[in-house]
C-alpha cells in the first residue's frame, strides 16, 4: 500500500539530515514512495525544513517529473524525441491510450494510469522508449505496448514487470583509447599522485583537454581557476543531466566505466581542493542509481573515496549522486547548481561563473562526464600523449551517439576530426539526407556537406548524431526540435519563455498549411531577438534548427506555403473542433465549407 | 571622484558594484525596463532594459557598470527589439487597458506606448487565470502578470513574509501565493506591504480605491514614462 505522506516526507528528510539544500532530493523521494506530493507531505517539510510553501511548490512544479496532483498510479511517459518519432511512438501512444480507455495526458477516471509523452530520454539507440513510474522501458512494440496494459490493468507492481523490458543495451560499436583502456580502479590517481597536484594541473593543461559537453573550455584551466579561487571550500560537480535529444554517451559511461568517471572527479578533488563532489544525475537515467551507489560504496570500501584517499593524510573527498527530475535547462551549468542547491532550476546571471561563484556561492568546478573519465587518461598517460590524439584544437577522442536511420545505432568513439561521411559509413547508414550533430541546438548537415570533421575546428558536439535518409522530412525534424526548446524553457526570461511559444505556433501554422514567406521574415526576426536577448543557451539557440534547415532544405518549407505573401494562420473550420468534438458530430454539415469561409 | 560609462552618449557616474541601469536610474537617465526597481536586487528576467556594450546585448540591470564602457540603448535596433519583448508580454497575458484600473499607472502600458506599440502584433496566448477577490483589502489579477517577481523580492527582502513565489516553468510559469489554500486571504499578507505596492503592472490591487486619481491625471497621463525615469515611489504612494 502507499505509505503515509508525511512519514514518507520525515524518513526523506532524516535521509537528507533536514538540509534545506535537499529539497528537491526530499520532493523526488517522496514522490517515489506515495506516487505524487500530497499537501501533508508539503505541510511535513515545511514545517521541518522551515521553507515558505510557497518556494516547495515553486521547486516541485519546475521539473516535469514532480506532481502536486495525482497523477495516476502508473504514470507513462512516451520519449517524443524525433528519433522516437521515426521509430513510430505516435502510433503505439496512440495504442496504449485506446486500449487503456484514457486520454492523453489526463488521469484514468479511477485514478490508476496516466500517459504523456516527454522529451527525449536517452535511448534513441534502442527506442521507441518510456518510462513507467521514472523507470525506462526500452523497445517498445505494439506487442510490448499490449503486455503492458495488461499488466497495468491487472495492477502488477512495475518491479515485478518482465526483466527484459528494462533491458538496456550499451550498444558500443567503435571502442578508442577511452572505452578501450580497462579501467583499474585506483591506477589512475596513484599516477596523479606520484606525479605531484602541481604537476596533475600542468597534464591537465598540456593535454588540451577540453569539455565535452560541448562548450569546450579547456578543463585544466577550469580546475586550476577554481584552486586558485578564494573560497570557503570548493566543490566537484560532474554533469550528468545529458538532456540534449539524441545525447546517450553519458548513460554507457556511466554503466560501463563508472570507476573512472568517479576516478576523474577524484583528480579533480585533488588539483583543486574540493572536498565534495556531486554527480548530478538526470531523471530519465533512475536506474542507474543503484549501480551508481554501488560502484561509490566499492571505492569507499578500497580507500579511493573518504578521509585519507589512499592513505594520504589531508585528502578527503566524497561523492553524492543527485537525481534531476526531469528539466532539460538544468544541463547548463548555473542551472544545474542552482537546482542542486534545492531551488528551481533557473540559470543564474553571470558573471560570476561558477568556477569562482558555484555550488553555495563557493569556487565549484562543473565538469561532463566524458571530461572526467577522459582526464584518468591524461593522469595515466601524460598530456602529452593525450594531446597527440585528434586535432590542434580539439585533442584526445569524442564519443558519438548515433541514432536515426542506420543498421547498427549506438556509442562510437573516434579521434576527433572523424569525417562524419566515415561515421555514417561505419554505422550502416544508406541514403543519408542528412545529420543533426548535437542535438537541436546544433548543425544540420546535408549531404553535400559530409566531408566536415567533427571537432571544434567545424563541427563541435556534445555527442548526438542523429541520421535522416532520404525518406525524412526535414521540416518536421526541425518541427519536433522547436516544440522541445518551447517545453523546455525554463520561463524565466521573456523572450525565451515567450518566444519559444511563438516559434512553435509559427512552425504549426505552416505544418497545417497555412504558410507565406511573411512567416519565413518572422521566423528571423524571432531568431534575431532569441539570439540577442535571451537569458542562456537555451534561448540562444532555439532558433537554430529552423534556421539551418530553412537554408539546407528551403523546399521542404516550400511546400508548406499556401500563399506567395501572407496566409493567416486562423481557421474557421478548424476552430469548430473542440464544438464538433463536444457534440459528437462530425457530419459535413459540422463543418464550414472553403467557400462559406470565405 | 568616481568613475564614468558613456551612455548614449552621455557621461553616467557610477560607484562600485553598481550596475549600468542601477547607475543610469540614479543619474535620471532612462533605459526602459519593467522587472527592475531601484530599491530591490536586480533580477535580470524581462531583458526589456538590455542594451548593447562592446558589441555585444546584454541586460542593463545586471550588467556591471565599468568605467569608460561605451552603452548604446537608445536605438532604433534596439527599441524594435525592445519594443517585441512588449509585445510578447502582451499576447501572453491578458491585458484590458481600457476599463484597467491600473491604466495610466501601468508600466508595461507606458512603456508600450513610449516604444510606439500600435499593436499587439504576434497571436494572443488568451491563458485562463481566475483572478483572486478572496481577500478583504486586496485583488489579485494574474491577467496581468509579467513574471517580473518584484512583490516576490518585495515581500520577501522588505517585509519578510514570502508571501509570493514563481511556480511552474516556461510558458506555464506563474505567481503563486504563500498559503495552504493558494488564496490571498489565507497568507499573511496585509495591505501595508511592500509586496502589494510594488507591481508595475495591476495585478496586486488595493480594493475601493480604484478611481481615486482619474484617468487622465495620471503619473503615464500627463508625461511619457521616459521623461519620468523611475516613477516607482511616485506610483507606489498612490
Amino acid at each position: 500500500m502507499t505509505p503515509d505522506p508525511a512519514e514518507a516526507a520525515a524518513t526523506a528528510m532524516a535521509r537528507h539530515r533536514h538540509d534545506p539544500h535537499e529539497l528537491l532530493q526530499v520532493l523526488r523521494e517522496v514522490q517515489e514512495s506515495c506516487g505524487w506530493i500530497t499537501p501533508e507531505a508539503i505541510d511535513c517539510i515545511q514545517a521541518r525544513l522551515g521553507l515558505p510553501r510557497s518556494k516547495i511548490l515553486g521547486v516541485a512544479t519546475f521539473y516535469s517529473f514532480l506532481h502536486i496532483n495525482p497523477c495516476g498510479r502508473y504514470r507513462i511517459l512516451f520519449s517524443d524525441n524525433i528519433t522516437d518519432r521515426m521509430l513510430g511512438n505516435q502510433v503505439l501512444l496512440d495504442r496504449m491510450c485506446r486500449n487503456l480507455w484514457i486520454e492523453r495526458g489526463k488521469v484514468s477516471e479511477d485514478g490508476l494510469v496516466s500517459v504523456d509523452s516527454t522529451s527525449c530520454t536517452g535511448l534513441c539507440d534502442q527506442g521507441p522508449a518510456i518510462l513507467v513510474n521514472g523507470i525506462a522501458i526500452t523497445r517498445l512494440s505494439e506487442a510490448r505496448v499490449d503486455e503492458i496494459c495488461d499488466l497495468v490493468r491487472e495492477q502488477i507492481p512495475v518491479g515485478d514487470w518482465p526483466a527484459e523490458f528494462f533491458r538496456v543495451d550499451e550498444n558500443i560499436h567503435r571502442r578508442d583509447v577511452l572505452l578501450g583502456t580497462p579501467w583499474l580502479p585506483g591506477a589512475a590517481l596513484q599516477a596523479a599522485m606520484a606525479r605531484g597536484t602541481e604537476a596533475l594541473i600542468g597534464e591537465m593543461k598540456a593535454s588540451r583537454l577540453r569539455g565535452r559537453g560541448g562548450a569546450g573550455f579547456p578543463a585544466g584551466l577550469k580546475w586550476q581557476a577554481c584552486r586558485d579561487a578564494p573560497g570557503k571550500a570548493r566543490y566537484l560537480v560532474c554533469n550528468a543531466d545529458e538532456g540534449e535529444p539524441g545525447n546517450f554517451k553519458d548513460r554507457v559511461l556511466l554503466a560501463t566505466a563508472a570507476d573512472a568517471v568517479i576516478e576523474g572527479m577524484t583528480l579533480g578533488a585533488l588539483a583543486t581542493g574540493a572536498w565534495r563532489g556531486f554527480i548530478y544525475l538526470r531523471g530519465e537515467y533512475r536506474f542507474l542509481l543503484g549501480h551508481l551507489e554501488g560502484v561509490l560504496e566499492r571505492r569507499r570500501a578500497a580507500g579511493l573515496l573518504g578521509e585519507s584517499i589512499l592513505g594520504r593524510e589531508g585528502f578527503d573527498f566524497d561523492v553524492a549522486i543527485h537525481v534531476g527530475a526531469g528539466a532539460y535547462v538544468c544541463g547548463e551549468e548555473s542551472a544545474l547548481i542552482e537546482s542542486l542547491e534545492g531551488k528551481r532550476g533557473t540559470p543564474r546571471n553571470r558573471p560570476p561563473y561558477p568556477v569562482t561563484h558555484g555550488y553555495l556561492g563557493q569556487p565549484t568546478v562543473v565538469n561532463n562526464v566524458e571530461t572526467f573519465a577522459s582526464s584518468c587518461l591524461v593522469a595515466l598517460k601524460g598530456g602529452a600523449w593525450y594531446a597527440d590524439i585528434g586535432t590542434r584544437e580539439s585533442s584526445g577522442t569524442k564519443l558519438l551517439c548515433v541514432s536515426g536511420d542506420c543498421a547498427r545505432p549506438g556509442i562510437y568513439e573516434y579521434p576527433f576530426g572523424v569525417e562524419v561521411r566515415q561515421v555514417l559509413e561505419d554505422c550502416g547508414a544508406r541514403k543519408t539526407k542528412a545529420v543533426q550533430v548535437s542535438g537541436p541546438s546544433g548543425a544540420c548537415v546535408p549531404a553535400a556537406e559530409f566531408g566536415r570533421r567533427i571537432g571544434f575546428e567545424d563541427l563541435p558536439t556534445a555527442g548526438a548524431l542523429m541520421v535522416f535518409d532520404e525518406s525524412r522530412d526535414m521540416f518536421q525534424v526541425a518541427r519536433n526540435f522547436v516544440h522541445f526548446f518551447a517545453h523546455e524553457s525554463c520561463g524565466f526570461c521573456t523572450p525565451c519563455r515567450v518566444g519559444t511559444s511563438l516559434l512553435t505556433q509559427m512552425m504549426d501554422k505552416l505544418a497545417n498549411g497555412h504558410g507565406s514567406p511573411y512567416d519565413f521574415a518572422e521566423i528571423e526576426k524571432m531568431n534575431l531577438i532569441l539570439q540577442s536577448m535571451s537569458h542562456c543557451g537555451l534561448g540562444h539557440s532555439a532558433c537554430n534548427p529552423v534556421l539551418t534547415t530553412i537554408a539546407k532544405f528551403r523546399p521542404a518549407y516550400l511546400r508548406r506555403l499556401a500563399h506567395e505573401e501572407f496566409e493567416p494562420a486562423f481557421d474557421l473550420d478548424r476552430a469548430l473542433g473542440a464544438a464538433r468534438q463536444m457534440t459528437g458530430r462530425d457530419d459535413p454539415a459540422a463543418h464550414v465549407l472553403p467557400e462559406e469561409a470565405t | 571622484m568616481s568613475a564614468t560609462f558613456l551612455l548614449d552618449g552621455r557621461a553616467i557616474p557610477f560607484s562600485e558594484g553598481q550596475t549600468i541601469l542601477q547607475a543610469a536610474v540614479a543619474a535620471g537617465a532612462y533605459i526602459p525596463h519593467l522587472c527592475f526597481h531601484p530599491d530591490f536586487k536586480p533580477h535580470g528576467s524581462c531583458k526589456v532594459c538590455t542594451v548593447k556594450v562592446g558589441g555585444r546585448q546584454s541586460a542593463s540591470c545586471t550588467t556591471a557598470a565599468a568605467a569608460g564602457a561605451v552603452v548604446e540603448s537608445d536605438t532604433p535596433a534596439i527599441n524594435a527589439e525592445r519594443l517585441a519583448l512588449v509585445q510578447m508580454l502582451f499576447v501572453e497575458g491578458n491585458h484590458f487597458c481600457p476599463s484597467c484600473e491600473k491604466s495610466g499607472d501601468c508600466k508595461l502600458q507606458a512603456t508600450a506606448c513610449d516604444l510606439g506599440m500600435v499593436s499587439p502584433h504576434f497571436d494572443h496566448f488568451f491563458p485562463d487565470r481566475p483572478v483572486d477577490a478572496s481577500h478583504p483589502d486586496l485583488l489579485l489579477d494574474f491577467n496581468r502578470c509579467i513574471l517580473c517577481s518584484l512583490c516576490v523580492r518585495a515581500s520577501r527582502d522588505v517585509d519578510g513574509k514570502n508571501a509570493f513565489a514563481l511556480a511552474g516553468r516556461g510558458l506555464r510559469t506563474r505567481l503563486i501565493v504563500n498559503s495552504r489554500t493558494g488564496r490571498l486571504v489565507d497568507s499573511d499578507v496585509s495591505a501595508g506591504d511592500r509586496a502589494v505596492h510594488v507591481c508595475p503592472v495591476g495585478v496586486i490591487l488595493p480594493k475601493r480605491r480604484g478611481f481615486s486619481v482619474p484617468l487622465g491625471r495620471r503619473v503615464f497621463d500627463l508625461k511619457p514614462i521616459s521623461a519620468v525615469a523611475d516613477a516607482s515611489a511616485q506610483i507606489e504612494e498612490r
